[in-house]
């Protein structure tokens, strides 16, 4: 993998703000205390044991999860219960999941141009040949008439890269994207990941792929048990990692 | 195979022994003594009902005879259903006027049929569907009094539903002449409501009138059940997608319906549209009767179809409906282009049961006096002189309801293929 250079983001505003976010499930408190600043242009990655609370975290971004307590706001408009609000940032932000989420009854082409055509009333003609670029960019354009089904995991999670990609996005969140895959169709997911990072898009993924964090991250968090434990540029955190449970999480990931 | 090296395998043919024609029958019908033993007995047995059947049905079969006494020492009475079919399909319609029946029947069913073909599937559905159902109800009623409310409503529903419907796609004028027809039949409506205009009435009347008391046969069937299923569908639907609402008020009042109508039987339901209504509604007003069994059909098939198609929506992965709310899709996109097309391909089977479910159902009308096709074939046994052949008219009956049933099963199949095509994992 290509080591892109940390790149300088002091003057860059910034896009994503989390103020004291608090998340339960019941009793269980699943996000206690969350404090975040994104630049734009940053690309972070998130990491954890199981359970921590990463995967939530992103999901409040875009109101997959609803938080009780704190502040998200996202391009400066604060997230509330006013179904405008929620979908003015969903507009903004695109995500991908861990078992892609495509849609089986829509062809690749339709799957990519369906939310351009409806929320931004973009004409056909336009959301295809969109759709078609991107479709080239995540190397698969040969796949547009077919259905998800008929694809490999590999080529499903680049369809939905592509999908989100094709709302112009500001903002990327990626939910263990790679997790599902089978080894070898990791790579040429993490390619297409790696491209958009050096592009300047601004990303949060939640992964466990170390690789991936060394290569593009501006910065790294460690969470464990609802709370941001350690956060700091890959070099910092992987060499220098001062918190035990970051240890004790790097030497399970690392030398197993 | 030591000659091939690894890698290079060469690809096989299966072995031949189980193969063809023989090989089938040895291993299907013979492969053990009682296998073989049971085969036998019930190609004897088969033979043997076909054999009777055949003998009373076809061979000494009376077709045609001036009355039923001719038909006695014979095999199956068909001329009973020669002389009476008319009667068994059109009911008490004024005998003369029997071709339009006839051809309402002929206008619904290529309706139907042509709306069984996807590439079908668009807006010139649409306007089929007006004009077939006008044209049918033409021939039946032989007039059609549009009144000046009935007239203003529709022009406002036309308006909103072209308002709604072409509310993406459409340009800026297109969409304020949808609201300046709506708004049209508002205000005529309300006008009309607070009588500041006067009434007035549409006739179209190129027949002579017959009123729905004097129908029966095939077309009560087929419009019971069409018009039942067509209405009763979307009501389904919003039941379905209501049960599963957020919001407690339209949950807690869906499911009250569900249940509430799933509880009583379809009979009860009709003895209620028929004799209770009537006590509740003000003096001097009437609804026809055949409406209202039309309106109790429609409720009981609505809570069927909800609860099949709740089983569907619950049948999606929750990732799906992440996946559309992501991306701002709005909750009607959502629905409409992600959840239902999903829902309803999954409950293919399920749905059409309950739809020849329903298309038998309707028989039950003949408890509130209505002649459905079942009652007029029930009719046609009174008469004295053709007392005594309750089986050739019931295997009638029950061949016309057949080829109806079979032919949706049949449809049920070739939908599930089509829409599934290239999508099965």
């Amino acid at each position: 993998m290509a080591i892109t250079a940390a790149h300088d983001l002091s003057q860059a505003p910034s896009v994503i703000q989390l103020k004291g976010v608090n998340k339960w499930y019941g009793q269980f408190h699943v996000l206690s205390d969350i404090n975040l600043d994104v630049k734009q242009g940053e690309r972070i990655v998130i990491c954890g044991p199981s359970g921590s609370g990463k995967s939530t975290l992103i999901r409040c971004i875009n109101r997959l999860e609803e938080h009780q307590r704190g502040d998200i706001a996202v391009h400066g408009v604060t997230l509330s219960n006013d179904v405008k609000n929620i979908e003015a940032i969903r507009r903004e932000v695109g995500m991908v999941f861990q078992s892609f989420n495509l849609f089986p009854h829509l062809t690749i082409l339709d799957n990519l141009t369906l939310a351009p055509i409806w929320v931004k009333k973009m004409p056909k003609r336009e959301a295809e040949d969109i759709a078609m670029s991107l479709l080239r960019r995540v190397r698969i354009p040969e796949q547009a008439s077919k259905y998800p089904g008929q694809l490999s995991g590999g080529q499903q999670q680049r369809v939905a890269i592509a999908r989100a990609l094709c709302m112009r996005p500001k903002i990327m969140l990626f939910d263990e994207p790679t997790s599902a895959l089978d080894p070898e169709m990791v790579k040429e997911v993490l390619d297409v990941m790696i491209e958009l990072a050096t592009e300047g898009m601004t990303m949060l993924c939640v992964t466990h792929e170390m690789g991936f964090a060394r290569a593009v991250a501006d910065r790294v968090i460690f969470m464990d048990r609802g709370e941001i434990v350690e956060q700091g540029p890959p070099t910092e955190f992987f060499a220098n990692p001062r918190n035990e449970r970051t240890r004790t999480f790097l030497g399970q990931i690392l030398h197993h | 195979m030591t000659d091939v090296p690894v890698g290079e395998r060469r690809q096989l043919p299966p072995p031949t022994t189980d193969s063809g024609a023989w090989g089938w029958i040895r291993q299907n019908l013979f492969s053990s003594w009682g296998n073989g033993i049971t085969t036998v007995a019930l190609v004897l047995a088969i033979v043997w009902l076909l054999n009777w059947f055949i003998e009373w049905a076809v061979l000494t079969a009376v077709w045609t005879a001036p009355s039923g006494q001719d038909c006695r020492g014979h095999g199956a009475c068909w001329a009973l259903i020669h002389e009476k079919y008319r009667y068994i399909f059109f009911g008490s319609f004024p005998y003369e006027q029997h071709w339009r029946p006839l051809f309402a029947v002929i206008a619904m069913l290529a309706m139907l049929i042509l709306s069984a073909d996807r590439r079908m599937w668009n807006k010139r559905l649409i306007w089929i569907w007006s004009i077939g159902s006008f044209v049918s109800f033409l021939l039946m009623f032989g007039e059609i009094n549009l009144s000046s409310s009935l007239i203003f409503s529709i022009v406002l529903i036309v308006g909103v539903a072209g308002a709604t419907l072409r509310s993406t796609a459409g340009s800026a004028a297109e969409i304020n002449a949808w609201r300046a027809v709506a708004g049209i039949g508002f205000v005529g409506l309300m006008l009309r409501l607070l009588g500041l205009l006067p009434a007035f009435t549409i006739s179209i009347a190129p027949l002579s009138y017959v009123e729905t008391s004097l129908w029966g046969g095939l077309p009560v069937t087929i419009i019971l059940a069409t018009y039942g299923l067509l209405f009763a569908f979307p009501l389904g639907i919003l039941l379905a997608l209501g049960r599963r609402s957020h919001l407690p008020l339209i949950k807690g009042l869906c499911v009250g319906f569900i249940e509430l109508i799933r509880g009583v039987p379809l009979i009860s339901l009709l003895i209620m549209a028929s004799v209770m209504l009537p006590l509740f509604l003000p003096s001097g007003v009437t609804i026809d009767k055949f409406l209202r069994a039309l309106v109790a059909v429609i409720l009981f098939a609505a809570a069927y179809i909800a609860e099949v198609v709740r089983g569907g929506l619950q049948s999606l992965p929750k990732g799906q409906y992440e996946a559309a709310d992501a991306m701002g899709l709005t909750y009607f996109q959502k629905t409409a282009l992600v959840i239902l097309p999903q829902a309803l391909r999954v409950v293919i089977p399920p749905l059409i049961n309950t739809f020849i479910g329903f298309f038998k159902d309707t028989s039950l009308v003949l408890i509130i006096g209505i002649f459905d096709f079942l009652n007029t074939a029930n009719q046609a046994l009174v008469d004295p002189k053709w007392a005594g052949f309750p089986s050739e008219v019931y295997l009638f009956a029950a061949f016309v309801y057949f080829c109806f049933c079979f032919s949706m099963s049949r449809y049920s199949k070739y939908l599930e293929t089509e829409l599934n095509k290239g999508t099965r994992r």
